[in-house]
Parts: C-alpha cells; structure tokens; sequence
C-alpha cells in the first residue's frame, strides 16, 4: 500500500520532471559540453579538446572576469550599507509609508533596465540634464563620470537595489523587538545591539540579498556598456561577444562554465555557513 | 521608616498625546522587597514598568534610585533589568551565552564568565551541561529560568518582572510561582512585578499596589488588600466577593433595604452616618441553619452548584442579586437547585467600604 502511494507520487510528478530538466538542465549539459570542443565548431560531435579553457588564460579573459568579480563584491558592500537603514525603517519605523516605498521600488521594474541607464547617461553626461543646465547657468562645465569603474558600480548599484533592498528587510523584520530592548536592557550600546543581536538574527535576509545582488551583477553587463563605455569588459560582454561576432561557441560555453561555476560555488558555500534553520530557532 | 526607599517614583505622568496613561504616580519600594503591580489590561501598568526599565520617558514625574535622580537615564546605563513577557531570549545564542551577555559587554574574562554561568544553572536548578545547549532545545519553564539567571547575571539593583508567566500553563505557573518566591529569597534582591492575576500577586509578594486608569487605587499587603480594599473596584479584583448596599445612622445603627440585621449589630471602624457598601467574600459567608442568629442574614433560591476542585462554589438568586458563597468539600451541601435558603454571616467578617464624596 505504502509503496504504492510512493510510486503513485512518482509518477504524477513525472511529466513536470521531464519539463524541468529539459528546460534547466539540458541547455547546461549543452553547454559543458560545447566548452570541450575545439575553436569555432558548431557541432557537438568533434574530438574534445579543452583548447577554450585555455584561451580564457593566455588571451586575457580571467581580466574580464575579475573586475565583474570585483564589481560585483563591490556594488553588493555598498548596496549592504545603503539597504541597511531604508531596510530597517520598512520593517520598524515607517509603518504605512512601507507601502508607498516598496510600490516606487517595485515600479522601477516595470521599465526596462536598458531604458533606465539610458536615462542617466543623459541625466550625467557631458551636455545632459545636470552638466548641460550647469553650464547654462554659471558658463563652467566639468567632466562627466560617465565612462569609467565608479559608474558601472553605480549603475550595479541602482539596478540591483531591489534585490538586496527586500530580502534584507524580511531578514531585519525577523528580529524580534524584545530581543533588541532586552540586549540595550542588560547594558548594550547601539553598536552592540546591532552586531551582536540584530545583524547575527537577520542573517538569512543578509545572505539570500547579498547572494542575489552579487550573482546579479557578477553577471551583468548593460552597466558596464551602457555606462562604462566599455572602459572595463564585464565577463558577461565576453561572453556574448563569443557567441555572436565572434563566431566561437565553445570559448563562450567555456568562459560561460567558469562563471557558473565561481557562482554557483559561491552560493552553496553562502547559504550552508548560514544555517536558516537554526537561526529561525527551529530544531533540526 | 529606616532609612531611604530604594526606589521612589514622584508624581509620574506619562501621556501618550490627549490620553493620560499614568496619572500622577507616587510610589517607595523598599531594599529587598518583593513587590507586585497587579491591574487588568489597560490600567497602565505595563507604561509604568517601560518607564521604570527607561524604555520610555516620563511625561512628567521623578524616578529616583537611591536618591539619585534615574528617569533621564537611558536603559543601558540603568542599573536595573528586565524579565520580558516574551522572555527575549536571543535565539543565536547557547544557554550560556545568554547568561553571560550582561558579562560579555561588561568585558569580564571568558573563564569568570564560565564560571559565574554555571553559578547561576546551579541557582537556577538547571543542568550544568545545559550550558551548550540552544535555546530551541529549551522546554518553557527552562526557557523561565535561563532569562531569570540571565537578569540575575546583570546583577541589578532591581529586578523588573514584566508577566514572564502569563504564557505557561496552569501548574508550570504554580511550580514557577513559589520558585520565583524562594528564589526572592535565597538571592535577596528587590523583584517588582508586574501582572493581571490576583493569585499571581497574592502567593509571591509582601506588597501589592493595584492599579486602576493610570492610578494607584490601594498599596498594602495581600492580606489587607484581600480583607480590606478601599474600593468596590479592589474588592471585586481580589476574587469572588458579595457586596450589600448598608447605611449607617449617626448612633451607628444599621440600615439596609435588603439585608435582615440583628438588633444591635454594629459595625466598628466605621463613621456614624457613612453609607457604602458592606462586604463578605464568600468563604465567610454561614448557610443558617433554624435557630442559628447571625448579624445579617438573607435568603434566596439556589442558583447553581460548581465544583472548584477543593471547594465548592454556590450562586444563590437572592433580592440583592447573585450571592457566591463557598464551602470546603467536606461541608458540601445538601440541597437541590431551586431550594430556598438562608444564609447569615456577622460583622466581624465583613468590611465596610465607604462610599467616596
């Protein structure tokens, strides 16, 4: 009877289990095995090499990956200490007025990521709305920031705001009051009382909004072209450079399994070193 | 009285916009003392210990310490702490670093701490080897006893106790009650605790204030508070209680329009010419059996019978409304719902609350 039962959920999941890895997994095994393959074939059925592993080495593409890396460490630190007031102030402090930010917020989504740096690059640059009324007005211009490191981390920054923004203020709304009166009760200092209790009790909103906004934007690549100017090549340009001008699938397979890879790491490392349940004071 | 009040409140107002939560609030609490705030919700108790603990301010009013002036201090910087409702205990923390964390801020050496920890298990009546053990591991009453050694660490002047077992069951409740009493006692320090049961307060502590619309209506023993509550409001508080409206003429004769009163019955304490209300809680009330005389007697038909474990409680339909009276098992009595009966009790245990101009 009992085995019954199993094979019968079995095989009701069986359709969606077949969508599931046909959709995920298959492009994934299509990929690895592409990034095998030698230079510029278009065909699965060549003898492996591993000639694009190479080439990310000795034609510089690890540069390419490293300031994607770097940015993204970088934007994520900074979306941590932006987030972390507005955060808290809509999980405690602005009560009605949560509503009102999250709705702003979320709205920002529905344009096109493409369309909203294109609307800083003409708020920013040389001519545009800031500089352009400035020297209107007092007749001295100044550079634009446009085109450079700061501004991709900026636009990484504003773009993935949302995603650090709301799984932090779950986290921070998980801190329950009385912890945080009881620790300032028995002699803690603001300070105490943020690292000791509140950052350690909203741990799992910091993790799942750091993991987000960092995969994110180690894999984003309108900022750095839109704003950057291409002043730096974001890992994800390569990529889609390989694929399309550049005619080479397996160098874009490959160059694609290496950030999943570095990502992927990453992320399972993050969320087993936080462990959700014991933080949610659940028992195992 | 020898000596200061350890802790003395003058004139505390707290208002929260129009609304007046605590009105004028003038309070000692001696060294050592176990004091209990006892009111339903809404009465103003809970503002009153938030201001005490300095999570709030005072509107207007002192709150002095050892004659030094607290009330603009903040809570960190208060020698005092507190039990929470809701214990607050830190979840990402063991059993022992719960303990420790007044001792970890304080920057006492790890191995002091330890050993102090374990102390407090040992006071506690904990395990040692809960020391390791995570709070979720912790069954309620536990939980109870990790917060209390966790405030008992702090080592404060006084120990706040804000209704830490108004979550628990009935007979964890019990058990925890006289445990928090004997520990009172072993440790010595000044607990004030706050709660909405009567019974809570009565088994624990040697004062009780009760409180009422942001007031203090009567601070006295339990004794007294039970026996002689200045107010209809205290006396129907403390418990079961029957109420007679009574007049008394300027020689001090009795005068009711419902109760019978024996010739000559008198009421001592009470100012010739007051009308108030007499009162009889209902353990003291006597079914009168024929020929028995008693001060002041009634009859009625029986209303109901309920069994109180062991005591039994009878509601009587009498011309002044439902009448409680109580008996010990033992002395349960034979009649059936509907019978008329007559009950009786004398004025030496009654307590007349006077009417207030």
């Amino acid at each position: 009877m009992n085995t019954l039962d199993r094979k019968l959920g079995f095989l009701s999941s069986l359709p969606l289990t077949v969508v599931l890895l046909a959709s995920f997994l298959a492009p994934m095994v299509v990929v690895a095995l592409f990034s095998i393959m030698p230079a510029k074939v278009f065909s699965l059925a060549n003898m492996p090499d591993f000639s694009a592993y190479s080439v990310f080495f000795s034609q510089g593409y690890y540069k390419s990956l490293l300031w994607s890396l770097g940015m993204a460490l970088a934007s994520t630190a900074i979306l941590l200490l932006v987030c972390w007031p507005l955060a808290y102030g809509m999980a405690k402090v602005f009560g009605r007025f949560t509503l009102v930010l999250t709705i702003a917020v979320v709205m920002s989504l529905f344009v096109s990521e493409n369309i909203r740096l294109f609307g800083w690059v003409l708020t920013l640059m040389k001519g545009g709305l800031i500089e352009g009324h400035f020297r209107a007005f007092t007749g001295v211009g100044f550079e634009s920031p446009l085109y450079g490191v700061g501004i991709i981390v900026f636009g990484l920054v504003y773009v993935y705001l949302p995603f650090m923004l709301f799984p932090l203020a779950q986290g921070i709304a998980m801190v329950p009051d009385d912890t945080r009166q009881a620790a300032y009760d028995l002699g803690a200092t603001r300070w105490q009382v943020l690292w000791q209790i509140e950052v350690p009790l909203a741990a799992p909103g910091i993790v799942v909004g750091s993991l987000l906004s960092f995969v994110l934007a180690a894999g984003a690549l309108a900022e750095s072209k839109i704003l950057g100017g291409q002043a730096v090549i974001a890992i994800a340009d390569d990529i889609e450079t390989a694929f399309t001008f550049g005619q080479n699938w397996p160098l874009g397979s490959a160059l694609s399994m290496i950030l999943i890879v570095i990502i992927g790491g990453l992320a399972l490392f993050g969320v087993s070193k936080v462990d959700l349940d014991a933080i949610m004071g659940r028992k195992r | 009285m020898s000596g200061q009040a350890l802790l003395r409140l003058e004139g505390i107002v707290k208002k929260f916009g129009d609304f007046t939560a605590l009105d004028g609030i003038d309070l000692d609490i001696n060294e050592g003392e176990f004091f209990t705030i006892v009111g339903p919700s809404g009465s103003g108790k809970s503002t009153l210990i938030r201001l005490l603990v300095g999570m709030d301010d005072v509107t207007s009013g002192e709150i002095r310490l050892n004659g030094a002036r607290i009330d603009q201090t903040p809570a960190n910087l208060r020698p005092t702490c507190m039990v929470f409702q809701s214990l607050a205990l830190f979840p990402h923390m063991s059993v022992g670093q719960n303990i420790e964390f007044p001792l970890k801020l304080r920057k006492e050496d790890p191995a002091a701490r330890r050993t102090r920890a374990l102390e407090l298990l040992d006071l506690l009546r904990l395990p040692r080897d809960y020391y390791d053990k995570r709070i979720s591991q912790c069954s309620g009453g536990e939980r109870q006893r990790v917060a209390l050694a966790r405030a008992l660490a702090f080592d404060p002047e006084i120990l706040f106790f804000d209704e830490p077992l108004s979550a628990l069951d009935y007979r964890l409740r019990k058990t925890l009650e006289k445990e928090l009493k004997d520990l009172h006692a072993r440790t010595g320090k000044t607990f004030v605790y706050i709660t909405h049961s009567l019974e809570e307060a009565m088994v624990m502590s040697d004062r009780i204030a009760i409180m009422k619309d942001g007031r203090f209506e009567q601070i006295a023993v339990a004794d007294e508070i039970y026996g002689q509550p200045v107010s209809r409001f205290v006396a129907e508080f403390m418990g079961e209680v029957n109420l007679f409206a009574l007049d008394t003429g300027t020689d001090g004769t009795l005068s009711s329009d419902i109760l019978s009163i024996r010739e000559g019955a008198r009421l001592s304490a009470v100012t010739p010419g007051a009308s108030g209300l007499l009162m009889v809680r209902p353990e003291y009330v006597r079914f009168a059996e024929t020929g028995e005389s008693y001060d002041f007697t009634l009859s009625g038909k029986l209303h109901g019978e309920y069994a109180l474990g062991s005591r039994i409680q009878y509601e009587l339909e009498t011309p002044a409304g439902m009448v409680t009276v109580e008996k010990l098992r033992e002395d349960r009595l034979s009649a059936r719902e509907g019978d008329d009966i007559a009950i009786g009790f004398n004025a030496d245990v009654t307590h007349f609350i006077g009417d207030t101009p």
